[in-house]
């Protein structure tokens, strides 16, 4: 099997190195051709391994391939842990990377960059399998790091708008904030365990919960409440949870196949993966886990209330994505942690789906993301238009669609759960549910539905214009090629069916000694009492408030986008502070501007014209120069030429020494 | 009374070259000026001759002779053969400046020999006046060498200056000489070290020790040019010849380092706690004046003699240590400065004519644009004298560093270090001149045939030497 999963890392390496370095020689088809067969190995070996370890019954594989250095006792290695968490999610990555990879071919075709983003995309494949193949946390971290920089680069991939460069460097410094904490987290496990080995540390959890420690002088903290949050700080930049959103929504200036893939299906997952993955550690600290449930049920409910009010079609999914994003932390938090991969996974399918769908329509009008300025697109492009429509009852979690089930599972689980802030985080899931569908139909109906606005003038305040927004809009809009339409067909079928395995990875035993969740905690088990087949659990839905919720956001939708469009202008007029403050994202970019990177900007100033220009610079450098040059000029007087200043200076030196060494 | 004729043997050498100094002194009289080379050929016969004759007679076992006041050691060997050769390529160098200047002449041959003599006699005499008696032979060559150009007034007045101060400084080192007979009752070295630990009982006795030891400090110091005894070396330097500013910057601090030896390490080893005391102040003193003001000089030759008193406080610094690993450090640093220093000189001769000393730093600019071979080995030349590795100048700070730092004195070496990085400016300024600076003098270097083959083997000595320290270290450390 080793070979069969190096050969499943490797191969979108090697594409992307082809398409990469030799981008130039291999041309655009020869750079899609390498890279789209390099990840479909990927995808078909995936599927291969997935069916090993799910229905062949195949042993979890847990072993190093490459040593890169012993030092100090430590272990530094590569190696690589499969077992059915890293089997389902290595499926997810390669089947979303592989459909996306197809659909840039159609996205992309006028980019003079076509060449570099195959690389990048084929590149980050080969990170996040890394991230999640990792049987230890150098590896980890490396997979984490590696697909932050992919993200980088391809969020910046139109370097030449200064809103891309913008989002890049805050996506990158938001990470950064993450990844500190990260480290930290991890060095303080391996500080007392002197491994990285997953193995050896989740051994040892047990002995670890024991330890505290006194980060403050007088106060006692338990070590591996203080690693799991830190670690779960770094899962919150990765995976976006409120305060370290703020760089997802920006990150939308990337191109649409990239948002799909890593900024909902993949990368953003990461920190609910190791969440997941860290699950035996997890179930030692309910602190954490408190910390974890507060933190995704904020995101989920607030996070999706700005979605209201976004007019960028590719932001209303950004929003949405944190929002869902939120619900899997909720999940976690409430040691749900088979239905947060679950959730994960259905996502990963009709976000994926959404956005390359949204992708889609911005085609067909020619770059333009602005929804005031679409409408009545249904019926000129049928098949996104049929495949959007899953991906929005999917999300909307409508009964029988993927989403149906992993919400519900979410949400009945939040709701049984007693770990601390449980309650809270239950009231935020369910009014999310109403919001989501609110958000989704709306974005569904202004795209899809209603007056043909893209036949009008732009309106006046229109502000979202890009470098490709001036094609003029002349032509019928029309459905795109079939390299668009047919992963959008591929992704639609598992957003509706995806959901019916909710029997085995929820209630069954496909997570056993996999996920690790402390018996008293265990909400799932206690679901799973009540759970009588798929069927069974279809039928239940319907009676339960997430369903009437979600009926009651898509039918409100409907009434105030399509059946009368004056009600959102007069709320936005009645309540204009509370539209304000929405638009605003609650203002947490104006208080990291005007906090974080000004005072750092200030903080930088007063350390350059301080610290460099006058300490090191003035004193220092030219300081120590000008005092030597000084020194070497007055020193130099002494040489008067006289004789008996000659003579006296000799005298003068023997009665030093005999003074100082005699007397 | 029966009369011992002393063993003549371990003195052939010095004999040798007293010998042909006294027949090259005659025979050059009745030489006329276009036969002089004679007198240069036989200078330089006899200069290898005494290295052959040392190679040959050299034994591992110490000889002493004359009653005990006079040794030859394979220390003598090593640093007599040294004085020697580095004297040879001195006397090399000097010629095409002499005769361009009309200063060839036999005197010049025939002090420089008796200077050769006497530094022969300081490394290795084995009583205080032997070595006194080479110190003032020395001195005296030295003295008529800076004012051989007699109608220069600049040179008159710099062998003014030195023949005060230096009258000064043998008289402090006789006095102290004097003391130490007075007190030990014996001239000869192993008898004032065995008078020493005798006399250290008694707490006047040990007062009085201190006291001699001081004087003799001075002595020594003055020789060597360590600070406050350095004043006279920029004066001369500057004042003197360019060939005899280069003869006494070389091989007399090889002499110095030995009689250092001899007196502190031989003589006065009792007294070592007071000694390194001493020679602190003075490395300290000299690392720090010598550095900092070789800055301040738009003079090159005044610049080489604040560089000197810089080298010399690192010797000092390794003689300070008081352990064989200390000695064999500053011994191995002042061979290697020698050779610096020479082919520092040789450069300045190189690019002087007649009329023309090239004596200021300005001198040096553009110099690769004039010869990139020779702009090559002053780089080397000043590479080493900065101390910047592969060059052996490197080895050299870095061995009496090693020893500083065994000796627990980190401070010091810090000390040593931050001077080093101040002094690197200055060599480094005049490889600056030469690569990026335009000429201000563009006339065709002059440079006969074998004065450019040493010259450039010299420079090359330093990357040589560099690459293979352990060739020259190991003869340092082997006899010491």
């Amino acid at each position: 099997m080793e070979s069969i999963y190096l050969a499943i890392v490797l191969a979108p390496l090697l594409g992307a190195a082809v398409a990469g370095l030799l981008g130039r020689q291999v041309g655009r088809a020869g750079a899609h051709s390498v890279t789209i067969a390099g990840v479909a190995v990927s995808f078909f070996l995936s599927a291969y391994v997935f069916w090993q370890h799910a229905v062949a019954g195949a042993a979890p594989y847990n072993d190093s391939v490459y040593t890169w250095m012993v030092a100090d006792g430590f272990r530094f290695e590569v190696g690589f842990l499969v077992d059915r968490l890293t089997a389902l999610m290595m499926l997810v990555v390669t089947f979303v990377s592989f459909m996306v990879h197809i659909y840039t071919i159609g996205y992309m075709r006028d980019d003079p960059g076509y060449q570099r983003f195959f690389a990048l995309i084929s590149l980050f494949t080969f990170s996040m399998l890394m991230l999640v193949m990792a049987n230890n946390f150098l590896q980890l971290f490396f997979g984490w790091e590696a697909v932050g920089l992919v993200s980088y680069l391809l969020i910046g991939f139109w370097f030449r708008r200064p809103s891309a460069i913008y989002a890049n460097l805050k996506a990158f410094i938001v990470n950064r904030v993450g990844d500190m904490a990260f480290v930290l987290g991890i060095a303080a496990l391996v500080l007392h365990t002197s491994s990285l080995d997953y193995a050896t540390l989740f051994a040892r959890a047990e002995e670890l919960s024991g330890i505290t420690l006194s980060l403050l002088p007088g106060t006692e903290w338990s070590l591996l409440s203080v690693a799991c949050i830190l670690l779960f700080i770094g899962a919150m930049a990765k995976s976006a949870q409120v305060p370290l959103h703020v760089w997802l929504p920006d990150s939308m200036e990337g191109p649409t196949p990239i948002s799909a893939l890593i900024h909902a299906a993949t990368m953003v997952t990461a920190g609910i993966f190791m969440v997941a993955r860290m699950s035996p550690l997890y179930e030692h600290s309910v602190a954490a886990l408190g910390f974890i449930l507060v933190i995704g049920a904020i995101t989920a409910f607030f996070m999706g209330l700005i979605g209201l009010v976004q007019n960028d079609i590719k932001r209303v999914v950004a929003y949405s994505t944190l929002s869902q994003l939120g619900y899997m932390t909720v999940a976690l938090g409430a040691s749900a942690y088979a239905a947060g991969i679950f959730h994960l996974m259905t996502h990963a399918f009709f976000k994926a789906l959404l956005f390359l769908a949204a992708g889609s329509v911005i085609i067909a009008m020619h770059h333009e993301q602005d929804m005031r300025r679409m409408g009545g697109l249904g019926k000129y492009m049928p098949v996104t238009y049929v495949t959007a429509l899953v991906g929005a009852l999917a999300l909307i979690g409508f009964p029988g669609f993927s989403g149906f089930f992993s919400k519900d599972g979410i949400i009945e689980a939040v709701h049984l759960s007693s770990t601390p802030g449980a309650g809270f985080a239950y009231v935020l899931v369910l009014a999310g549910v109403f919001v989501t569908a609110l958000y989704t139909f709306r974005m569904f109906f202004m795209v899809f539905h209603g007056e043909e606005r893209f036949r009008h003038a732009p309106p006046p305040d229109h502000g979202q214009d890009d470098a490709h927004g001036h094609h003029g809009h002349g032509g019928e809009p029309h459905e795109s090629p079939w390299v668009v339409t047919l992963p959008l067909v591929l992704l639609a079928i598992p957003s509706v069916f995806a959901g019916y395995l909710i029997g085995p990875l929820l209630f069954g035993d496909f997570f056993d000694g996999v996920l690790h969740v402390d018996p008293s905690r265990d909400v799932l088990a206690e679901l799973g009492h009540h759970y009588h087949g798929v069927w069974g659990y279809l039928a239940h839905g319907f009676m339960m408030p997430p369903f009437w919720l979600a009926m009651a956001g898509l039918v409100s939708a409907w009434y105030i986008y399509l059946r009368r469009p004056g009600i959102a202008r007069v709320a936005r007029e009645r309540l204009p502070w509370l539209h304000a403050t929405l638009q605003r994202g609650y203002g947490f970019d104006a208080f990291n501007d005007a906090v974080f990177a000004a005072g750092t900007r200030r903080l930088g100033q007063f350390l350059w014209r301080f610290g460099d220009a006058l300490i090191i610079d003035t004193l220092l450098v030219n300081g120590s120069s000008r005092a030597v040059g000084w020194a070497a000029g007055r020193l130099r007087l002494g040489q008067t030429g006289y004789l008996y200043h000659y003579a006296f200076a000799m005298i003068i030196g023997l009665l030093g020494l005999i003074l100082a060494f005699a007397l | 009374m029966n009369l011992h004729l002393p063993d003549f043997a371990p003195v052939l050498p010095e004999l040798t070259v007293m010998l042909m100094a006294c027949a090259i002194l005659v025979i050059d009289l009745f030489l006329p000026q276009e036969r002089r080379h004679i007198t240069y050929g036989l200078t330089q016969f006899t200069l290898l001759g005494g290295v052959a004759l040392i190679l040959v007679l050299a034994t591992p076992d110490p000889r002493i002779t004359f009653g005990g006041s006079y040794v030859a050691d394979p220390l003598s060997d090593l640093l007599k053969s040294a004085v020697l050769l580095i004297s040879a390529v001195v006397f090399l160098y000097a010629r095409p400046y002499l005769q361009a200047r009309e200063l060839y002449k036999g005197e010049f041959y025939v002090l420089g020999l008796f200077g050769v003599l006497g530094m022969m006699v300081m490394i290795s005499a084995h009583s205080l006046l032997t070595l006194y008696l080479g110190l003032e032979l020395l001195a005296l060559s030295l003295y008529a060498l800076v004012a051989f150009n007699r109608d220069a007034s600049a040179a008159s007045e710099s062998a003014m200056k030195y023949f005060v101060l230096g009258s000064i400084a043998s008289g402090m080192l006789l006095y102290g000489m004097s003391l130490l007979y007075g007190i030990t009752g014996s001239l000869n070295l192993t008898g004032v070290a065995a008078g020493i630990v005798a006399g250290l009982t008694s707490p006047d006795l040990n007062l009085a020790l201190v006291f001699a030891l001081a004087f003799v400090v001075v002595g020594i110091g003055f020789k060597l040019g360590a600070v406050p005894f350095h004043m006279w070396i920029p004066d001369v330097y500057h004042g003197a010849p360019t060939p005899v500013a280069l003869f006494i910057s070389a091989a007399p601090k090889i002499a110095g380092f030995a009689i250092a030896i001899r007196l502190l390490v031989d003589g006065l080893a009792p007294l070592q706690e007071s000694w390194s005391g001493m020679l602190l102040v003075l490395a300290v003193l000299s690392l720090a004046i010598g550095n900092v003001v070789a800055i301040a000089q738009t003079n090159i030759k005044r610049m080489f003699a604040y560089s000197t008193i810089a080298h010399i406080g690192f010797v000092v610094m390794g003689l300070m240590v008081g352990n064989e690993q200390g000695y064999a450090a500053g011994m191995f640093y002042v061979l290697v400065y020698a050779l610096m220093s020479a082919g520092g000189f040789g450069m300045i001769m190189l690019l002087s004519r007649k009329g023309f000393e090239a004596d200021n730093l300005e001198d040096f600019k553009g110099l690769n644009d004039r010869s990139p071979w020779f702009a090559f080995v002053m780089l080397l030349l000043m590479f080493s004298m900065a101390g910047i590795p592969p060059t052996v100048g490197f080895y050299a700070k870095l061995a009496v560093l090693q020893s500083v730092i065994q000796a627990d004195l980190i401070w010091l070496a810090l000390f040593a270090v931050i001077l080093s990085v101040i002094g690197a400016f200055y060599y480094l300024r005049v490889v600056k001149f030469m690569y990026f600076d335009k000429p201000v003098d563009d006339a065709p270097l002059t440079g006969s045939g074998d004065f450019n083959v040493v010259l450039s083997l010299n420079g090359l000595a330093m990357i040589a030497l560099g690459l293979f320290p352990g060739v020259l270290m190991s003869l340092t450390a082997a006899v010491r």
